[in-house]
């Protein structure tokens, strides 16, 4: 199931679908196991929030990405019936992995809520670690079909230091189970509980170790998983902290912002980094004075950054029409998340497009970029940081939940510090600001140039010094009402999405046959999924592009007149992009929706396709 | 570099387009005289201004500048000053400005202790907008929206700056060219965020709070025993509500500024061609 190419960059991995090798059938004790044995698995702890879900997840995960193992994972962190239940969930493969699926093998359940929102996904065979001996886990009903390993976690707890390491006494029995090597748990609970003492750390690994031998002792039997390890290092890390993290490389040095889920991260990542390279973090007051401070500092020169998400872009387009006609750049994160309003906030959205496109009033030019994968939030982010700079443009750079909160594995080479190139466009300096002072000495900082770009000069330049304004303003930043003067500065600020479209390379990512007949157009982060579905499609060819560039964007039109199905995958209502697609291909397009709050998952897109191809035959 | 600046130097050459007699003329010489008298250059400097009659104050000028948002003037201020520490910033704009679309952040600007000046240009009514009532309009004032008087007290922005912890509160009047030239001096001088309130009359709506009025009210600091240095007589003067009092209220000499506190230093506008030494690292954590 090897999956079809086009232009697939050189530092992403292809994916493979879910692999099932191997089939066999256990007798094991009492347990008649699902037949089948597992390259793959499908892990999960899940609990109230407060109870060290996360962290005890991310443990497992950095265990098997220590291990060589690629990881992808997701996180539930509100009900479908009310507050308080979390979970955070592993998919773990030697191939790369970058999608979900509705399977469950493994579930840690320190709740019995844990059980019920799990369900569906959980299947024959599925194993469910429990504590027996909690008082709300007495009435614990383990489907018949499924394995359930009743573990006196707490009291294990206790006997290797705490009652607190019951979540490190379920990942020992988890182990077992998966039969992966605990000594790979070793390493991560060091970085976890390395700063906490070596006392820590050491009841840590032995609570892990009482885990694993009590479900040896007591459940003697395989249960058929085999987590294979390799030499590979691979460094895990979330949308979020790529951004964080593309942030610093690119030069960002001052980034603002008002805490809000799903983008707090960025600022949790860059709070106490970033001032290692000389810059800072602002917790401002609101969203309001997010993008003011950090348009304050952009003027002063440096490659500024906030971000916030749904909620905090309808406060900043207040200012985002400011930073726009002063021509400032600026990086505006947008990690969206279901609305309106309030919405659902820890619930995956691609609802903002049209925000980002049209937020704000008056008419004005902005970039919108997406990254279609954790890796790309990464590299786009540098470019964020480019293109704001060498436009003099704000620069919307929109990831989404289930990106931003997702951590994936990835070789350490994917983010090559050597590779980083800064371009900082039309600065001026002491030496060529002569070239653009008027008859009277006075800077053009708006002057209406060729390209639509117009010098830049720092706060601190010699014989610099101008204004800029919201008013509409000549090329010396102030303001004028004059009709000639008007028209000359909207088409030069125009003027510059028409020279980075010459300029730059707004190119779709490829995937798939590039002759199919059905066309898959996304953008943001439903790629990883639906290569993943075109994986699974063995009878439909499909090629899919996955659009990074929102605005400006790629002519798309050969493409769509090409294809005979057209399918435009997002995760909103109205299919925003799509319409963005009609509007400049003027052709229909098929549309396939999510706004469930959850993310895509690979199998329900290839059913997806496949009925939609499926309905196109018919009706032909 | 301080002798061969000239305050006229931070004068542009637009004319102003203040009614004759406005406040606002003698609120910007004022500030013009304090930054030259202070060895600053417009090249060095960087004033961010309100909307309102008083924000047009950033055309008037000369320095880099920039005029923004109703009401958000204080954190770009904020994010200049941070993000560059060796420029002088001075943010200036109205009483609505500052006390009502952007209380909240004046509050938040007074916290963080930045080393900038901010001076309020206060009328006690909305000029631009034609003769509204403004945060500091007195309770029975009348105006095209208050025909009856505001019915609400007015705010008390020293009193808010006071109790967030401000460290340097002055209150000046425009037409005391001298005084006023002063008391931002000192501001800027502060290290610290340095809050001048300015009575800067507005003649056209405002026919309450005139020069004739502050004239007579007014009682310089100077000419009491006032302590600027004690926050009980801060406290007492700013909350007597019976006399308009001109001078530094308060100043707290041991102010640790925001980029002294955080460690700031230099511009952060110089970045490499790559990126940062030690970027690789980051990458490392993530094992
Ligand atoms: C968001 C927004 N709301 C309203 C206005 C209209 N407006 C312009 S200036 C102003 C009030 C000005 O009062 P003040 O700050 O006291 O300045 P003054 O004109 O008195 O100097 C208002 C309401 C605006 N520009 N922006
Ligand atoms: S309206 Fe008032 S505040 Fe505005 S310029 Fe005229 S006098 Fe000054
Ligand atoms: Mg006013």
């Amino acid at each position: 199931m090897v999956l079809s190419e086009g232009t697939i960059p050189e530092h992403e991995n292809v994916s493979p679908a879910v692999t099932v090798r191997g089939s066999r059938r256990l007798f094991a004790g009492r347990f008649e196991i699902f037949p089948i044995m597992h390259e793959d698995l499908n892990w999960a702890i899940g609990g109230e929030a407060g109870d060290g879900i996360d962290s005890t997840g991310k443990i497992f995960a950095r265990a098997l990405s220590r291990a060589g193992r690629h990881v992808y994972t997701s996180k539930d962190f509100a009900s479908r019936i009310r507050g308080g239940y979390t979970a955070y969930k592993i998919r773990t493969a030697v191939e790369p992995v970058e999608s979900v699926v509705d399977r469950l093998d493994v579930l840690i359940a320190l709740t019995e809520r844990t059980i019920d929102e799990n369900l569906a996904e959980l299947h024959e065979g599925s194993v469910i670690i429990y504590d027996g001996e909690q008082a709300t886990m007495q009435g614990v009903d383990v489907p018949e079909e499924m394995i359930g390993l009743d573990v006196p976690l707490q009291r294990l707890a206790e006997d290797a230091g705490g009652a607190i390491m019951r979540n490190v006494v379920a990942l020992g029995a988890a182990c077992e189970v998966a039969a992966f090597p605990i000594e790979n748990l070793d390493e991560a609970l060091e970085k976890r509980f390395g700063d906490k003492g070596r006392a820590i750390v050491e009841n840590n690994r032995e609570a892990a170790r009482l885990g694993q031998e009590y479900v040896r002792e007591n459940y003697d039997h395989d249960f058929g998983y085999g987590l294979e390890t390799t030499d590979n290092d691979y460094v895990l890390l979330n949308g979020d902290e790529a951004i964080g993290m593309g942030a610093i490389a690119a030069g960002c040095r001052f980034y603002a912002g008002y805490p809000i889920t799903p983008a707090t991260d960025i600022m949790e990542y860059l709070t106490g980094r970033i001032e290692q390279f000389g810059g800072a973090v602002v917790q401002a007051e609101d969203e309001l004075a997010a993008i003011n401070l950090a348009l304050g500092a952009a003027r002063a020169g440096a490659r500024s950054m906030t971000g916030t998400s749904g909620p905090g872009i309808d406060l900043m387009s207040e200012t985002f029409g400011l930073v726009a006609t002063t021509e400032t750049p600026l990086v505006i994160a947008n990690v969206m998340r279901s609305g309106p309003s309030t919405g659902m906030p820890t619930k995956q959205g691609q609802e903002d497009l049209n925000m980002m496109l049209y937020g704000g009033h008056g008419e004005i030019p902005r970039f919108v970029l997406a990254p279609t994968t954790i890796a790309e939030c990464f590299h786009k982010t540098i470019e964020a940081f480019n293109l704001a700079e060498k436009y003099q443009v704000p620069v919307y750079l929109t990831a989404d939940l289930s990106m931003a909160v997702t951590e994936r594995t990835y070789e350490p080479e994917e983010f090559d510090m050597d590779a980083v190139e800064i371009e900082r466009g039309k600065v001026v300096d002491g030496g060529d600001v002569e070239e653009w002072l008027d008859d009277q000495g006075r800077f053009r900082a708006h002057a209406a140039t060729e390209d639509g770009v117009s010098p830049r000069a720092f706060p601190g330049t010699t014989d610099g010094a101008h204004m800029t304004t919201g008013l509409e303003h000549d090329e010396l930043g102030r303001r004028t009402e004059d009709e000639d003067v008007r028209v000359e500065q909207v088409q030069k600020r125009q003027r510059k999405v028409e020279t980075a479209r010459e300029r730059e390379d707004f190119e779709p990512r490829e995937f798939g046959d590039p002759n199919a007949d059905t066309l898959v157009l996304t953008w943001g982060s439903n790629e990883g999924a639906i290569r993943e579905a075109m994986a699974q499609l063995d009878e439909v060819s499909v090629r899919l592009l996955s659009v990074p560039y929102i605005h400006p964007r790629p002519d798309l039109t050969e493409a769509v007149e090409a294809a005979e199905d057209v399918l435009v995958v997002e995760a909103n209502a109205t299919g925003q992009f799509a319409d963005l697609i009609e509007q400049d291909t003027l052709e229909r397009v098929q549309r396939i929706n999510k706004y469930t709050g959850v993310r895509f998952k690979a199998d329900e897109l290839a059913a997806e396709i496949r009925d939609a191809v499926a309905k196109t035959e018919v009706t032909q | 570099m301080s002798s061969d600046v000239h305050f006229t130097d931070f004068k542009s050459d637009k004319q102003p387009t203040w009614c004759p007699g406005c406040g606002d003329f003698g609120t910007m010489n004022g500030m013009m005289k304090a930054l030259s008298e202070t060895g600053n250059h417009p090249d060095e400097t960087f004033l961010v201004a309100g909307i309102g009659c008083s924000g047009k104050i950033g055309t008037y000028m000369h320095s880099y500048a920039l005029h923004g948002v109703h009401g958000r003037a204080l954190p770009v201020g904020t994010g200049v000053k941070i993000a560059n520490p060796d420029l002088e910033v001075m943010v200036a704009g109205g009483d609505g400005d500052g006390y009502s679309i952007g209380v909240g952040h004046f509050i938040h600007a007074v916290r963080r202790n930045v080393d900038m000046t901010y001076v309020v240009m206060d009328n006690r009514i909305y000029g631009l907008t034609k003769g509204q009532a403004s945060p500091t309009s007195r309770e029975d004032f009348e105006t095209s929206t208050s025909p009856e008087g505001t019915n609400v007290p007015p705010v008390n922005p020293k009193a808010l700056a006071l109790s967030a912890g401000a460290t340097f509160i002055a209150q000046s009047f425009s037409s005391d060219s001298q005084r006023h030239t002063e008391l931002v001096r000192q501001a800027i001088e502060h290290d610290g965020f340095g809050f001048v309130n300015v009575y800067s009359p507005c003649v056209t709506f405002n026919d309450v709070d005139t020069y004739d009025y502050f004239r007579g009210s007014i009682v310089d600091l100077e000419d009491t025993d006032h302590d600027s240095g004690s926050f009980d007589q801060a406290k007492d003067r700013i909350l007597d509500s019976d006399k308009e009092y001109i001078g530094v209220l308060y100043q707290d000499d041991d102010s640790v500024p925001y980029s002294e506190r955080e460690g700031i230093e230099g511009s952060m506008a110089d970045i490499p061609d790559g990126a940062p030494d030690g970027a690789t690292d980051l990458v490392r954590e993530f094992y």
